[in-house]
């Protein structure tokens, strides 16, 4: 909680300036299904944004259509060009069958940076992720919270302004969270935008500034994250808070 | 009983003494075989990718052509190249009609099928896995397939193998293209089918143990990189 007041939550913006995210009427289907239903939403160029909501509200799809890896069938996501090469992590990291350095390298090259800046740029992700000891480990033998320090570190290698987190610590043990939470907020105190999928409740708590309440493919809610937290405006996400299943 | 026992001996013999002609006809499969895989490899491994991943017309009719080329019958195809070749035939100019390079060009075209199905096998596979990574990080499709096929490279290791081995074992194709000539284009399986007829049992007999042996490493080898293979963390 004492970390929070460090991150700038929104850096002061000059008014009438053009939103970072902005979002509207995105729709979503698959298979007969609508899986997103008209969800508008504007954030900021800065900050932590908790993306939350029960299993199956379509916050994996909603992250996926603003990193553009999926198509939405209508509506718009308008990035400010600062934010347009967003970075993603996913739940289960997928590395490549080569050392820790190797898949660092590989992301650098996909970025465009050329060969010889790479090394610089390597050690600093390495360092930044805690991961200079394991440099030359094969990836695919990292435990879990190393694998997922290791897909940080790869998503920040093009230097992305906007970083998407799919429930990045799911899978992960309260120490390796803890890094992750880490990597997380540094980039974020960077002026890194930051839009978080999590099912951890307090882990939104710590890190967020603003929070999107995501139900049934609709985002009913987004409030400042204290006022979220101790006064939810709809009735959803009061049910989701309480605990109370909510379908 | 005896004749064959002489044979044996004399088979023996000649690979003992490292005869001559036997070791001739030997290298000779060997720079065939060899070659036609690496360039079945040249070809294979990037169409299976491109079958693999790719977008574009035809893709499906492709994938199919390659599968159903898999079983070709060898003889049809040293037929077809053969009428292709001849003097008479539309490249008959490039007098290659029995000469190694027409063998290469059969096995060539019997090995490449199979390089490109397994090759497209396995990166459909692993680009399930990894499409959403390699889109995230923004890979444009030629920098995804480079890196399935790199990711890939253990299980491409055993489609050529698995290529060599057909190659290797061919019969068919390379005597009409190559018409079996001593000194000139007689490799194992063409000269172990006519000394056999022959009843030359010796030599046909000595490049029949070479033959096996060399099969025997090739599974040998396929068995131990398929328990690689199953390794979760290799390399
Ligand atoms: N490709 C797809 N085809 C059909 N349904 C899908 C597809 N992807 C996701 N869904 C469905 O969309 C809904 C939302 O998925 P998702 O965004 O992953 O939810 P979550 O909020 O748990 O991340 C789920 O019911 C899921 O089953
Ligand atoms: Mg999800």
């Amino acid at each position: 909680m004492a970390e929070r007041r460090v991150i700038p939550l929104s850096r002061p913006e000059p008014p009438n300036a053009e939103p970072g995210i902005a979002i509207s009427g995105l729709h979503l289907s698959r298979s007969g299904r609508a899986l997103l239903r008209g969800v508008s939403l504007t954030l900021g160029h800065t900050g932590i944004t908790a993306l939350l909501g029960p299993n199956g509200a379509g916050k994996s799809l909603l992250l996926r259509a603003i990193a553009g890896i999926i198509p939405p069938d209508a509506g718009e996501i308008n990035l400010a060009p600062r934010l347009a090469h967003p970075a993603l992590v996913f739940q289960k990291p997928v590395l490549l069958r080569r050392s820790a350095r190797a898949n660092l390298a590989h992301a650098l090259k996909l970025a465009g940076v050329p060969r010889a800046a790479r090394p610089a740029r390597i050690s600093d992700l390495l360092e930044q992720c805690d991961l200079t000891a394991l440099a030359a480990s094969p990836a695919r033998s990292l435990s879990g919270g190393e694998q997922q320090r290791l897909a940080m570190a790869r998503a920040l290698a093009g230097d992305p302004a906007l970083l998407l987190l799919d429930e990045p610590t799911a899978s992960l043990d309260p120490k390796a969270t803890a890094a992750i939470e880490a990597i997380t907020l540094r980039a974020a105190g960077r002026g890194v935008k930051v839009i978080l999928v999590t099912h951890d409740r307090a882990q939104a708590e710590r890190l967020a500034g603003d929070v999107v309440f995501l139900h049934k493919g609709r985002a009913v809610e987004h409030a400042p994250a204290p006022r979220f937290f101790s006064t939810p405006a709809s009735a959803e996400a009061q049910a989701y808070l309480e605990g109370r299943l909510i379908l | 009983m005896s004749a064959f026992r002489e044979a044996i001996a004399e088979a023996a013999g000649l690979i003992v003494r490292a005869d001559a002609d036997f070791l001739e006809i030997v290298a000779l499969s060997a720079q065939v075989t060899g070659l036609a895989v690496l360039i079945a490899c040249a070809i294979g491994f990037p169409l299976g990718a491109l079958l693999a991943v790719g977008r574009f017309r035809g893709r499906g009719a492709l994938s199919l052509a390659v599968s159903a080329a898999m079983g070709l019958p060898p003889v049809v195809v040293g037929l077809v190249l053969y009428m292709l070749l001849s003097r008479a035939g539309p490249l008959g100019v490039l007098g290659l009609l029995y000469t190694p390079t027409a063998m290469v060009i059969a096995q060539v075209v019997l090995v490449t099928p199979i390089i490109a199905a397994l090759t497209r096998q396995v990166v459909e596979d692993l680009d399930a896995e990894y499409s959403e990574t390699l889109r995230a990080l923004r890979a444009t499709r030629a920098q995804a397939m480079g890196t399935l096929l790199w990711e890939a490279r253990p299980a491409l290791v055993t489609a050529a193998l698995a290529g060599l081995g057909r190659a290797m074992a061919e019969v068919g194709a390379v005597m009409i293209v190559g018409g079996n000539i001593d000194h000139l284009t007689r490799v194992m399986t063409t000269a172990i089918a006519l000394e056999t007829s022959r009843g030359e049992l010796a030599l046909a007999l000595a490049l029949g143990i070479v033959l096996l042996v060399a099969s025997l490493a090739i599974n040998a080898a396929l068995m131990g990189l398929r328990q690689r293979i199953g390794e979760p963390a290799h390399g």
